[in-house]
């Protein structure tokens, strides 16, 4: 009977978590798919391999070593202990205990002692985080932008990692115990080459406690990573999942290059064809086509691949502290843009659901002026930096890029000495007031040097 | 012998064809200090018997400059231009000598209808020295010495390219040295996305001043370029420091071309 009362809360927990991670992934899914559409389709193979590489390979990780190395130590505990709790599932829902042990033998033994050597380094991984986070004077953690929210979070989700882990240890030390003992249900199975220097702090429990032990931290366990589950994906970590398909879409065209934006191109041929009628005429009765948008002034403007982004963003900083602007004092920080366009388009999302899936006008807010200021987006040296130093990816440049061009082409808003360039471009042929028919004259000088 | 350099406006009038154009760029067109370089790449190209000319008054801004502010129009506008004038003369092969310039001819160009063969001119230049055309053997100025490079942006970070420049300094048998941000990490000089053009955003530093410090932190006599606004900035940035006694900033056409006797 305790039994099935136990395979019944298990099933209960288990279908909450299941349906409360769904509705999220439906909103961020349906989040994302607000953005503009862009082309990933082209080069799968390609695409394959730089999600094996970057994402599962972690090769940008590893340009920094102390974070790098200890990051991989988290990411094999994270798959290679799942493999266990594939094992809780089945246990918890069909009242078996250690169930994979009989059919694999000595390779259980051998999994169950790689994953306590894993907890114990993702232990010890979590620990040195959290120093480095809050202890340790490492700059691109204290940027003004992780203030509140942002730091607790990250918090969070280490020292729930620690507890996770302990409480996997715990629950091996008190198994190891009951079944020194022989106690029923206990069958030999394992090896604990970690917790059994926990067992001693069990060892002084009687039998019921050393079950209430094994058992509470059983429970604890999996009802944590459950409640990690519905967590992730309103958290920043939700990069566990998203790097895989942000990596698999990531831009592979060489990173100098920048979109020619094709609504542009449409009017340049128009004006290049030299025919100001070559529009073709609207069919009467016709409704008029709105305008394109150029480039982005809120978050819908941006393409689903740059909202994929922001979602898939775990707030490092590695773009932050790579960027000339920010290292020199400017208000710039490539990070910041990746959490403010997430912070809109979650609140774009809310406003969504609240008004029933109509946007109408709008809320009177925009990412551009409200999220991100001009004097950010002019403190772009458009290096690339950031893009090289993001682990997954990312480009925060593609963003300001997109936001200088609603700046310019929508509201006209230019640093006077920027529009003058424009002028002398447009006018000269050159970003500087010289005529271009001087443009030959250092071949004069030239010859008469030589 | 007066060194002449052809447009090719002068060329196809001939009836010939050059084996590259070579793209100024505006810089290197109107900046005193950046003509020099373009002298001296000028100067290589001759010494290596390249049939090269120039587009003269017919070249204008790529648009990178613009493209990067967020005015694609203008862009878009000056790409058109240009490419119905590269177009129209079916050029096939171009060395620039700038990286924005690389950059935006070879990348951005193509989707508009300007495909060409696209080479920075530090990789053009290696290929010359490898494949013998050009001989930097004899004088060797800067034998032993202290050289270290600063990538540009769009050469390094935005095309991959970090062999061709270092390769190409091989060629002075110089005591190469590189910085503690370099290649891939290599930090920006700040003049990128129209920086050049306006005031700095409110900080506590200079890019350029912050770059300073990387490249004397090397001991480097001579830091080297690939592009005419890093040398701007690169020699601003010493200037600030105080130390245009200790250390020179050259591009690489124009250590080449001094190592080659040319200047």
């Amino acid at each position: 009977m305790d039994h099935l009362i136990g395979q019944l809360v298990f099933l209960a927990l288990l279908i909450t978590a299941g349906t409360l991670f769904g509705r999220r992934i439906r909103q961020i899914s349906r989040n994302i798919k607000l953005g503009q559409d862009v082309d990933r389709s082209d080069r799968p193979g390609e695409r394959w391999a730089t999600m094996a590489r970057v994402a599962m390979g972690q090769s940008k990780m590893v340009v920094r070593p102390v974070a790098g190395l200890m990051h991989i130590v988290i990411y094999a505990g994270f798959i290679l202990i799942n493999i266990e709790v594939l094992e809780i599932l089945i246990d918890g829902l069909f009242g078996t205990h250690r169930v994979f042990a009989p059919y694999l033998g000595g390779v259980y033994d051998i999994l169950i002692g790689c994953f306590e050597w894993l907890a114990l380094g993702v232990l010890v991984a979590c620990v040195v985080f959290l120093v480095r986070r809050n202890v340790l004077p490492i700059a691109r953690f204290r940027s003004p932008e992780m203030q509140g929210w942002p730091k607790n979070d990250a918090n969070i989700i280490l020292v729930v990692e620690v507890l996770l882990m302990f409480a996997f240890l715990s629950m091996n030390a008190a198994d190891g115990i009951a079944q020194a003992r022989g106690l029923e249900h206990y069958v030999n199975a394992g090896s604990f080459p970690v917790s059994q220097h926990l067992q001693p702090l069990y060892a002084g429990f009687s039998d019921g406690g050393v079950v209430l032990i094994e058992r509470g931290a059983w429970w604890f366990h999996i009802a944590g990573i459950l409640s990690f589950l519905v967590y992730v994906p309103y958290s920043k970590h939700f990069h566990i999942f998203l790097a895989f398909p942000n990596t698999y879409y990531s831009d592979l065209t060489p990173a100098g290059r920048l979109d020619n934006m094709a609504a542009v191109k449409k009017e340049v041929d128009l004006m290049m064809s030299g025919d100001p009628f070559a529009a073709p005429a609207e069919p009467e009765g016709a409704v008029p086509i709105e305008p394109p948008k150029f480039g982005a002034k809120d978050a819908q403007d941006l393409t689903w691949k740059q909202l994929m982004e922001a979602y898939s963003c775990t707030e490092c900083g590695r773009c932050t502290s790579a960027c000339p602007a920010n290292a020199t004092g400017k208000l710039l920080s490539p990070r910041k843009i990746m959490m403010d366009t997430r912070d809109r388009i979650e609140e774009i999302g809310q406003a969504l659901d609240a008004a029933g899936g109509t946007w109408g006008d709008g809320d009177g807010k925009a990412l551009l002026g409200d999220y991100i200021t001009e004097e950010e987006l002019w403190a772009c040296t458009s290096c690339q930096a950031c893009v090289e130093a993001c682990p997954i990816n990312i480009s925060p440049m593609g963003i300001i890029l997109d936001m200088r061009r609603s700046l310019i082409m929508e509201d006209s808003k230019a640093p006077e000495a920027i529009t003058a360039m424009f002028n002398n471009v447009e006018n000269n042929g050159a970003p500087w007031a010289f005529p271009a028919a001087d443009r030959g004259k250092w071949t004069e000088e030239l010859s008469a040097e030589s | 012998m007066a060194l002449t350099v052809p447009t090719l406006a002068e060329m196809t009038a001939r009836g010939e064809t050059p084996e590259i154009l070579f793209w100024v760029g505006c810089a290197g067109s109107f900046d005193d200090r950046a003509k020099r370089i373009t002298k001296a790449i000028a100067r290589i190209l001759h010494a290596a018997d390249v049939p090269f000319a120039v587009l003269g008054s017919e070249e204008s801004c790529t648009g990178d400059p613009a493209k990067r502010a967020g005015n694609e129009f203008l862009f878009q506008m000056q790409a058109a231009q240009n490419i119905a004038v590269l177009n129209g003369y079916g050029v096939k092969r171009i060395v620039t000598g700038c990286p924005h310039c690389f950059n935006t001819l070879k990348n951005e160009y193509p989707e508009l209808g300007g495909e060409y063969e696209v080479l920075h001119h530090t990789q053009f230049i290696q290929q010359l020295i490898s494949e013998g055309r050009l001989k930097v053997a004899d004088g060797q100025p800067f034998k032993g010495r202290r050289i270290t490079f600063h990538d540009p942006c769009y050469l390094g970070r935005g095309n991959g390219e970090y062999a061709a420049p270092r390769a190409a300094l091989q060629a002075l048998d110089a005591d190469l040295v590189e910085m503690r941000r370099c290649k891939k990490n290599g930090l920006c000089c700040g003049a990128g996305g129209a920086q050049m053009f306006k005031d700095a955003e409110k900080g506590n530093r200079e890019v350029n001043h912050e770059r300073t410090d990387d490249v004397l932190s090397t001991g480097a006599k001579v830091v080297a370029t690939g592009c005419p606004f890093c040398n701007t900035m690169m020699t601003d940035g010493i200037k600030n420091a105080n130390r245009e006694g200790d250390i020179e900033v050259k591009d690489i056409a124009e250590l080449i071309a001094e190592a080659a006797d040319l200047l």
